[in-house]
């Protein structure tokens, strides 16, 4: 028996899906998080769902993880002293941070900017200068360097040091010399160079990119290594340890624990591959993801089952230069709290959110302000008179007097206060859908929709009626999806260079060689982990622009295609891209900035599960019965257990869906079907409205 | 005459009742429409002013111009005035002549592309959007010519024009006109990118109209309007004195020679109108200084600075200019006779700023007075013919925007090297370093160039251009000769200086204002902005904070005694000599003025060639003045 193991770490809840790589068997659980020191958690969850299943901890070859210990060093500000090394004249280039004051005229009244990740008085000027060709203007001047070196070890607060030199994405043999000399001086520091991080033109983002890898470099290590040995105590010296990364390709927790700023996003990126999981193997390869939690949503696209990574990650204030899944964020979350400024009486949702403490009103906790999750309760969304397995209780006179404030304060009734606070929170994840898929050329209609996390499918259905994508789908575990994508990704690397060539210049030879030289570098960490090559997926992707253009695409490619078509291939697909986004194309000054090789281990399939109690009719899937209200009317509704409904069935709206982490809304005119796979695909009753 | 929009459907729009949560919605999706507009012109845009810089400005206005979401306010109106001619569906209009359309656009840079939104015959709302283009021709690369008299010096001039009618673009027309700019391919590429923007704000005006109904979107946009109405009335009442109050400014010199130019305005309530009459403002400037200003701009500018107090999230727009009303007499450095030169305006417009929050905060200085900041972009233009090997002699020109200190504020202290306008971005050396002759050796904040205060004013920034071929440099810059003041006993911040160090040694101070100065392959160019004002006492702000910014180069050891802080020599604050320090100067300082001038005009122009190494301006002569 093999067995593999996905483990999502989240702010509050740590999931766990054991898989049976032979028959497809799950096991989930779910344990408490433990924030000062994740790994805790993840063995509790282990032990626990091992016990539960009966399965030997020998047996589990691999363990595939999504973590947000990088993120949250970065949300908590706890993460390590780092010091700076810039070119000479340079070194207030985090300080000035391209001088953006953010918000409207007069913004900058308010603006508080927060501290530097590496602080002006740790950091210091090297004398060296390499041009804008990549020509050494100025040497290194080493002696200086060391002296400043030592000066600056002898503050004794460095936990992690970083150097960025100016053009070092173009020549960073500068860069490499001045980490040889500070490892003889910071002998048990992490250094991060960018021109291994992030070897990337403008200085500010590269600078920071480094610096928030040196940042939470310190604690992931520690913590990747830390979970490795326990692992192997527990399971083996045999299990690997993967970490799934932002751009939702799973790193060998060695490598991960190299460049951490890649796994900033690595949360969101298991979500967004759970939803491909489920999808693809559904027929729908064509995908918005919704995952909506307590504070926040994120949405993506999904294309031919291929999420597009963008190479930007933001977290927070935190903005960073390293390839993620290209997720969209909104503040609205089923914690969002809902105001009416005195002034205007308009109704305004989030960002402010509940939280877990005080948390919305319902859960008695302390939380007094209405929130979305109190509205779905007004609403009858959220049940409050059935217990639904593992749910908190649940009190509907809490959220009735949250939700009335905000009713007072309009003028208007209670129910119509909660529709407004729902309909508010839809539009603007409504905005957000846009923004991934109108905005960027894409006609939702010709997508399907996929509501997860915690709140996501109490409100896809009614994002459905929004975005007009079918069908809504709601995939099971949605509440553990994270944990599926981890558990059902591959291992991948790449290696990447600055190419600043002009399409036209460029022979069709000299890019093969080009990038036969990068293959062989992404494939050295996956030799290292003893993936051997026979097992080994190669792509390839190019960064195009038309000369002078600060935005750029990025095509994916084959080497079969690139065989075929040359070079002509990007350039016309980059042109294809380009009249989509922006309704124009240009016939020639195609410039080339990057190439990339991604190698990727082959995936190794997984047997299907089963789907529901087979044989249960809907009558027998009933829990109780219940109502909601919708569009000013109230609708009587069952509530029906999803762990019974098996493929085949048909719930009709209005009906309500319960599971152990999850609600899902049908909404009058709608019909949720279990397929095959045991998704709930909700469809316009007749095919359309 | 007015201008006539042909609709083939005739049918009017109804205003109707629109519940609030509706309300909410259109107001949250014409927001992303509008954001959506700035997506759309970064990405496409070529020009690093535009596309780097974010030099640009969207807006979403209703059917009568009335702008709905936006910036800088509407000059649709201004501009329907004075079109003299039919607008029908398909059509898309560009000008640049502020004197076209009352300073709607205030100088010949700014395009501005205007598209009526049609549904189904009907015109329904309009969307509009301006962009700073790199080059209009004229006499300078850069077309912002210092010496300029008439705006016809200033390049080309676009009257509303048709770029496209009912839908086809004009191309004779746009190449007529891109033939007389230097820049032809950014300009082309940032034009289409403003058109493109503005298609796809109309784009969604459409799609919201189908989504909620004609009448419902269009009742909507007047009641998004008359939310900014019902705010704005309240804070004039709560902000606004009866009693007049008056602030004075100065442009510090007009580029050839004449200087300072006084801005003057005084403030006060009638009933709930509030309103800001300039006389007092000088006249007219013989240079390219002048600012024609807007009334309707200024407005703006007010209100922006004022709502965010009642609701940050409103949806910010037009509807409350009944309320205010904003008196500048003609022949003004604010409102010069045609055709005075107006392409250097950057200057006036940005001590608007400075004179409008001095206004507003003063009458609770505490709670909202700022010091003056960074209040202007100062240019930098460097052009000519690329020399160096393989590059061909190609021509190249470069137009950069300067940075500087954010003034002490009741917030806390002012950042250092930032932008006071919203959305501006440096460009990225690298990348300037990849496209022109030059490098930038280095890029840092000036310590001590931030006025001391409780509240620091931010440092100005210090950026060093090594020339890699011969050219010309334009450089436009103010505060040179008056002080970023400070408040509340906060010191003044540093002037700016521009400082020329030849490739044989020898050194030469340059004028705020030049231009067609001859530089050779490695002369390095020091171009220091200024640093903003300090807030409140120095001797009140915590050694520590002091000992950290020295720490962090921010300050020197000399420059912490402004503070009256005294390091020892380990590096830690002395403080018996600090308590002793901070005594006498309290002592000698006396009870401290609410505003810190650094003295008065004719103390500060007896000072200036001593202390600046440039000779002082005179007083200046008004050539505008008999009109």
């Amino acid at each position: 028996m093999s067995y593999r193991l996905g483990v999502d770490v989240g702010g509050t809840f740590t999931d766990l899906l054991l898989i049976n790589e032979d028959t497809g068997d799950t096991h989930t659980a779910k344990v408490p998080s433990t924030p000062e020191d994740s790994s805790i958690g993840v063995l509790n969850g282990i032990a626990r769902i091992c016990d539960e299943s009966g399965v030997n901890p020998a047996d589990v070859s691999r363990v595939m993880h999504g973590t947000t210990v990088a993120t949250n060093a970065v949300l908590t500000g706890r993460g390590a002293k780092v010091g700076l090394v810039t070119t000479a004249g340079y070194e207030d280039t985090l300080q000035v941070a391209r001088s953006f004051c953010p918000g409207g005229l007069g913004g900058w009244v308010s603006f508080v900017k927060k501290p530097l990740l590496a602080p002006l008085e740790l950091t210091i000027g090297a004398h060296e200068r390499i041009g804008a060709d990549g020509e050494v203007v100025a040497g290194l001047d080493e002696e200086q360097l060391r002296t400043d070196l030592k000066t600056l070890h002898g503050t004794g607060q460095v936990e992690a040091l970083t150097i960025c030199f100016i053009n070092a994405y173009i020549n960073g043999a500068h860069e490499k010399r001045a980490a040889e000399i500070a490892a003889e001086i910071f002998t048990d520091t992490p250094i991060s160079i960018s021109s291994d991080v992030v070897p990337e033109m403008q200085e500010y983002e590269r600078t920071e990119t480094t610096v928030v890898n040196s940042y939470v470099r310190p604690e992931v290590a520690s913590y990747v290594s830390n979970l490795q040995a326990a692992l192997d105590d527990k399971m083996g010296s045999d299990t690997q340890l993967s970490i799934l990364r932002s751009d939702g390709g799973l790193a060998s927790a060695r490598a991960s624990a190299e460049s951490p700023v890649n796994m900033l996003m690595s949360g969101p990126a298991g979500g967004v591959s759970g939803a491909i999981y489920f999808c693809s193997r559904a027929g729908y390869d064509n995908i918005l993801t919704c995952d909506m939690g307590g504070t926040s949503t994120d949405v993506a696209l999904i294309q031919n089952s291929r999420a597009r990574v963008r190479r930007e990650t933001i977290v927070a204030d935190v903005r960073v230069r390293a390839p993620s899944v290209d997720v969209r964020t909104v503040g609205a979350g089923g914690g969002s709290i809902a105001f009416v400024p005195e002034l205007t009486k308009a109704l305004r949702v989030g960002p402010e959110s509940a939280g877990a403490v005080p948390g919305p009103a319902c859960y008695m906790k302390g939380g007094e302000q209405p929130t979305v999750c109190d509205a779905n309760v007004v609403l009858g969304y959220l049940p409050s008179d059935v217990q639904l397995g593992g749910k908190m209780d649940i009190n509907r006179e809490a959220s009735v007097a949250a939700v009335q404030s905000v009713a007072d304060a309009m003028g208007i009734d209670l129910m119509a206060a909660a529709e407004g606070i729902i309909k508010i929170v839809n539009e603007s994840m409504f905005g957000a859908l846009r923004l991934v898929s109108v905005e960027q050329g894409y006609d939702p209609r010709d997508f399907a929709l996929v509501g997860f996390g915690g709140a996501g499918p109490l409100h896809a259905n009614a994002l459905g009626i929004l975005t007009d994508a079918w069908p809504v789908i709601i995939p099971p575990g949605p509440g553990v999806l994270c944990a599926y994508g981890d558990a059902t990704t591959q291992v991948q690397d790449e290696a990447a260079r600055t190419y600043l060539t002009m399409a036209g210049d460029l022979t069709d030879n000299q890019l093969v060689a080009d990038l036969h030289e990068l293959k062989a570098r992404a494939g050295e960490a996956l030799l290292t982990d003893n993936i051997p090559a026979s097992e080994h997926e190669i792509t390839y992707q190019a960064d195009l622009r038309y000369a002078g253009q600060a935005f750029q695409i990025t095509i994916d490619f084959t080497e079969d295609e690139l065989k075929e078509k040359g070079v002509a291939l990007l350039t016309d697909q980059f042109d294809g891209e380009h009249e989509q986004l922006f309704t124009f194309k240009l016939d020639d000054g195609h410039e080339i900035l990057m190439i990339r090789a991604v190698a990727k281990a082959r995936a190794k399939s997984i047997a299907e599960r089963q789907v529901g109690e087979t044989g249960m009719s809907l009558e027998q899937c009933i829990i109780a019965p219940s109502r909601f209200y919708y569009e000013g009317d109230w609708y009587d509704a069952n509530i029906y257990d999803r762990n019974k409904l098996n493929t085949g069935l048909q719930v009709s709206g209005p009906a309500i869906v319960g599971e152990m982490d999850s609600t899902t809304v049908v909404l009058p005119g709608f019909v949720a079907e279990v397929d095959a796979v045991g998704n709930l695909l909700i469809n316009p009753v007749n095919g359309g409205q | 005459m007015t201008a006539r929009l042909l609709e083939t459907n005739k049918d009017p729009l109804k205003k109707i009742d629109v519940d609030g949560v509706t309300v909410d919605i259109i107001e949250n999706a014409l927001r992303n429409a509008r954001e959506e507009m700035d997506a759309v012109l970064f990405r496409t845009a070529m020009s690093p002013g535009i596309r780097e810089q974010g030099d640009c400005f969207p807006m979403i206005a209703n059917k009568d111009g009335k702008m709905v979401v936006g910036q800088f306010g509407s000059f649709i109106g201004p501009f329907l005035e004075a079109y003299n001619d039919e607008i029908e569906e398909g059509d898309i209009i560009l000008t640049n002549d502020p004197y076209m359309c009352n300073a709607a656009v205030s100088h010949l840079p700014d395009w501005v592309v205007l598209v009526p939104v049609f549904k189904e015959g009907r015109h329904i709302a309009w969307s509009a959007m301006f962009g700073h283009m790199s080059d209009n021709g004229g006499m300078v690369p850069g077309s912002i010519p210092i010496e300029a008299t008439t705006i016809f010096q200033e390049g080309i001039r676009i009257p509303p024009t048709k770029l496209y009618k009912k839908g086809v673009l004009q191309s004779d027309l746009l190449e007529l006109i891109l033939h007389n700019v230097r820049t032809p391919q950014w300009n082309r590429f940032d034009l289409n990118a403003l058109v493109a923007a503005c298609n796809t704000a109309a784009k969604r005006c459409v799609e919201l109209a189908e989504r909620f109904g004609d009448d419902v979107l269009f009742s909507t946009m007047d009641i998004m309007l008359q939310r900014n109405y019902d705010a704005m009335k309240h804070i004039i009442g709560m902000f606004i004195p009866e009693e007049p109050r008056e602030f004075e400014d100065y442009l510090c010199d007009d580029g050839m020679g004449m200087g300072p130019y006084k801005i003057k305005c005084t403030m006060w309530r009638e009933g709930e109108k509030a309103i800001f009459d300039f006389a007092g403002t000088d006249p007219q400037a013989q240079s390219s200084v002048n600012f024609f200003l807007n009334e309707d701009m200024f407005k703006m500018f007010f209100g922006s600075f004022t709502i965010n107090v009642v609701d940050p999230q409103i949806v910010f727009n037009d509807g409350f200019y009944d309320l205010v009303d904003v008196r500048i007499p003609q022949g003004t450095l604010l409102k010069p006779n045609y055709p005075a030169a107006l392409s250097g305006r950057t200057h006036a417009l940005g001590r608007i700023f400075d004179v409008l929050g001095a206004l507003l905060g003063m009458g609770a200085p505490e709670m909202m007075l700022n010091a003056a900041g960074f209040s202007d972009s100062p240019h930098l233009f460097f052009s000519g013919y690329d020399s160096r090997p393989g590059k061909g002699n190609e021509w190249f020109q470069l137009f950069q925007i300067g940075f500087g200190g954010v003034p002490g504020r009741p917030v806390g202290d002012g950042p250092d090297g930032h932008s006071l306008w919203p959305g501006f971005t440096n460009v990225p050396n690298e990348f300037i370093e990849s496209y022109f002759p030059l490098r930038i050796e280095r890029y840092e904040t000036i310590a001590d160039s931030g006025g001391a205060g409780l509240h620091r004013g931010g440092n100005g920034l210090s950026v060093a251009y090594r020339f890699l071929c011969d050219g010309d440099i334009g450089i436009h810059d103010e505060r040179w000769l008056t002080y970023p003041w400070g408040v509340l006993g906060g010191e003044t911040g540093l002037r700016s200086t521009k400082r020329l160090v030849r490739v044989d040694g020898s050194e030469e101070w340059l004028p705020a204002k030049a231009e067609g100065i001859k530089v050779k392959t490695g002369d390095m160019l020091y171009f220091n902005t200024w640093g903003g004002g300090g807030w409140g006492d120095p001797f009140a702000r915590d050694p520590e904070l002091v000992r950290q910014d020295i720490n962090r180069r921010l300050v020197t050891v000399e420059g912490a005694k402004r503070y009256g802080v005294v390091m020892a020599a380990d590096g830690s604050v002395d403080s018996g000599a600090t308590e002793t320090l901070r005594a006498e100067l309290k002592a000698a300082a006396g009870e401290p003025a609410l505003f810190n001038f650094g003295g008065d005009i004719e103390d500060i122009r007896s000072r200036c060639e001593a202390e600046t190494n440039l000779p002082a301006p005179v007083k200046p002569t008004f050539i505008g003045l008999s009109q």
